[in-house]
């Protein structure tokens, strides 16, 4: 990446430091604000409409589980293509079932991330016009990416135990 | 030349029925077009020219589950896809055969999680397991042959 991209323009992190009070930290020349819940909203409508973000190149979240305050950081990475910038965003949230307002007003393609949110990590978005799974079968029971989903492991069948495993497979009939 | 020549004018062939319908079902076996993932890129170069399924009466891969008599699993199945493979399994006529295609879809392979059926053998009765991550177009017309021994045995009392 270029080093024009990973610089952020100052001036934009001044502003919403001062706007909202934002905590900002640094990662390899790329700023991201540390925004809440009810912050992330306005931030990205100023963002978006003042500062020519267009994009909004990513919406994904981190577990912290155990922790659980905050237990969950949702991530948003922003991208100006006309001031060649990239922003990110990122909204702690706690405890286990944690709820944060949509972003779909904002950027539509917000709605996508926010069902594969709701999907992997069991975080709901309010305001959100079609909340549903999106990775996952309908039915699906449980959020996988949370860290304190079980992986689902199965016993692997060797030959010391081939006959053990195989009276338990589930074999499909005509 | 060939059987024709030795026959002379006669023109007739006495054979079992059940030898001649197990030929045909070998020699004209049409499978399903069933790409998953990386298995499939080693089926469709079994099918092109360097390999040529088509030498064992594979030359077409029906999109249609309704015109074809074996599926190829090539590939993982997910838990999400599974209904739909069985849904297809169903929409086949009879006779019908399974080939599972390559680690993932006999066992699960590297997936061993929540997401990967482990082993399509869960979902469809399963005829043929090929071997391999994936396995070489060798390994996969290894299987069909292997199926054709399978198939060239059936006897006609198990169908009715």
């Amino acid at each position: 990446m270029s080093e024009s991209i990973m610089t952020n323009a100052p001036s934009i992190v001044q502003t919403l430091r001062d706007r909202f009070g934002a905590s900002t930290y640094e990662f390899r020349g790329e700023t991201s604000l540390i925004l809440k819940t009810e912050q992330i909203v306005p931030a990205c409508q100023i963002l978006r409409d003042e500062y020519s973000f267009e994009l909004l190149t990513e919406q994904t979240a981190v577990d912290y589980w155990p922790e659980l305050a905050p237990r969950f950081h949702v991530v948003y990475r922003l991208r100006s293509l006309k001031n060649n910038l990239i922003l990110g965003l990122r909204v702690p949230l706690e405890g286990n079932f944690p709820v944060m307002p949509t972003l779909t007003g904002v950027y539509a393609n917000a709605n996508w991330f926010e069902r594969e949110l709701w999907d992997m990590f069991g975080i709901r978005f309010e305001g959100h016009p079609d909340l549903r799974r999106v990775v996952m079968p309908e039915d699906w029971v449980g959020h996988p990416l949370r860290k304190d989903y079980p992986l689902g492991y199965e016993e692997v069948q060797f030959t010391f135990n081939f006959d053990e495993i195989d009276v338990r497979k589930p074999y499909a009939q005509e | 030349m060939g059987i024709e020549q030795k026959l002379g004018n006669m023109g007739v062939v006495t054979l079992k029925l059940e030898d001649v319908v197990n030929w045909s079902r070998t020699n004209a076996m049409w499978p399903m077009l069933f790409g998953l993932a990386c298995c499939a890129i080693e089926m469709m170069a079994a099918q092109a020219a360097n390999y040529d399924m088509s030498r064992f009466g594979m030359e077409l891969m029906r999109a249609s589950p309704r015109q074809s008599d074996l599926m190829i699993v090539a590939g993982r199945v997910s838990r999400k896809m599974a209904p739909v493979l069985r849904r297809l399994y169903d929409q086949m006529p009879d006779p019908k055969w399974v080939i599972a295609m390559g680690d993932c879809a006999s066992c699960g392979g590297v997936f061993n999680n929540y997401a990967i059926v482990q082993g399509v053998d869960e979902v469809v009765p399963v005829d043929v397991y090929v071997a391999g991550c994936p396995p070489r177009p060798e390994a996969l017309i290894h299987g069909i042959v292997t199926l054709h021994e399978k198939v060239k045995g059936e006897k006609l009392k198990e169908w009715a």
